[in-house]
């Protein structure tokens, strides 16, 4: 067992050597010294999102909320009120007027490349990973809901009341937002976000995850190859989830 | 002052009573912290505080200070089921109920141990990691 009492000194070593670290060009970093190329935790090189496929996207299935509600225990002590309850991701049908064409897709948190919630939040609860992962800090949250009122997606809940019995992975708690992590900790650990195994097990794998900096994942293959769209795409957020054939 | 003197001499005079006075603290599993308990005792809420950051911040899971793993070690049982923080026996409300000092982690984070939990990374082998869903996708492409 290693004593932490005595790690202070190689700690600020190693947080120096990661300062040190100058990126030359996407995928080539140069290391100044006792740096280590395969740095932990959150990667700025990668930006992880989601393409959603309407098309794929079956009206009466809801796989993706069950996972998301299960995974990170939200959902469990609801009213029937969905303006108070929470919602970390929700099924949304549209109709167009003219032809009748409906089409189903998720909708959770689009972890914007300049979020607004960030922007208005006044204790810096709000925040973006290094790999562009949107989140909330409930440690310095105080639950005054700016950032609800910014996201142009309604993508946030506020906990309303005391919680018990948490998700050791999602910790959540009365008096603070909360919204999709994009399962962090799932992706921390190299496993794919709990919608994305749903909906795969559910057979219609209309929810392609991967790093879209990476011009090479299926991800930005299929962005370059066919149209898609980013919801609100006129406020210029720049949306890590984007939708096709909505 | 002259109090606190008396009741410490009553302490010193008596130790059949220091049961009564001091918490008792459940015993815990597992290898001793090389830290040394007067280490873990001043400083377990700055390590844990200082780790929270670069986790949820930074990312960093494979940290050295986290909740989960004190329950690893200290978590208390009662009938074969671990207690809760609203149980007094927590083993958290032990000393803080003791100390008087509130603690806020358990508003939002569990006070149970979890198996639920990945602690290592996926390897590619595992239907749900990274590695063996895109090679999934590629493959359905094609």
């Amino acid at each position: 067992m290693t004593n932490r009492a005595e790690l202070t000194r190689r700690d600020i070593l190693k947080s120096g050597a990661a300062v040190a670290s100058l990126t030359l060009a996407s995928g080539v970093t140069l290391m100044a010294f006792g740096g280590s190329a395969d740095a932990k935790g959150a990667d700025a090189g990668k930006r992880w999102g989601l393409l959603i496929d309407a098309g794929k996207c079956d009206a009466d299935c809801s796989d993706c909320v069950t996972a998301c509600s299960t995974e990170n225990g939200w959902g469990h002590g609801d009213h029937g009120s969905p303006e108070t309850d929470p919602a970390w991701i929700r099924k949304v049908t549209l109709k167009e007027q003219s032809t009748g064409r409906t089409v189903s897709a998720p909708i959770m948190c689009q972890h914007c490349e300049a979020p607004p919630c960030v922007d208005v939040c006044p204790t810096g609860a709000s925040m973006q990973r290094p790999d562009g992962v949107v989140l909330v800090d409930k440690h310095i949250c105080i639950g005054c809901r700016y950032c609800m009122m910014a996201c142009p997606f309604k993508a946030r809940s506020f906990v309303h009341e005391p919680v018990a019995d948490q998700k050791v992975n999602a910790p959540r708690g009365n008096g603070t937002v909360e919204s999709c992590t994009l399962c962090v900790h799932r992706v921390d650990k190299g496993r794919i976000p709990a919608c994305v195994e749903a909906c795969e097990q559910a057979g219609h794998s209309a929810i392609l995850f991967g790093d879209l900096n990476d011009p090479d994942s299926p991800i930005s293959k299929a962005l370059e190859q066919y149209p898609s769209i980013a919801l609100r795409d006129d406020l210029g957020l720049n949306p890590a989830v984007r939708y096709q054939n909505m | 002052m002259i109090m606190r003197i008396a009741l410490l001499l009553a302490c010193l005079a008596a130790p059949v009573w220091a049961g009564d006075l001091m918490p008792a603290i459940p015993v815990a599993t597992g290898d001793p912290h090389p830290e040394g308990n007067d280490y873990m005792r001043r400083n377990h809420m700055e390590m844990m505080k200082h780790d929270r950051d670069l986790t949820l911040r930074e990312g960093d899971r494979d940290i050295g200070a986290s909740l989960g793993q004190c329950f690893d070690c200290h978590a208390v049982e009662v009938a074969g089921e671990p207690v809760g923080y609203d149980n007094e026996q927590h083993f958290c409300r032990t000393c803080h109920d003791y100390a008087a000092v509130k603690v806020d982690c358990f508003m939002c984070h569990t006070s149970k141990p979890s198996t639920d939990i990945h602690r290592t990374m996926a390897t590619a082998d595992e239907p749900n990691s990274i590695a063996a869903y895109l090679t999934r996708v590629e493959g359905a492409e094609q």
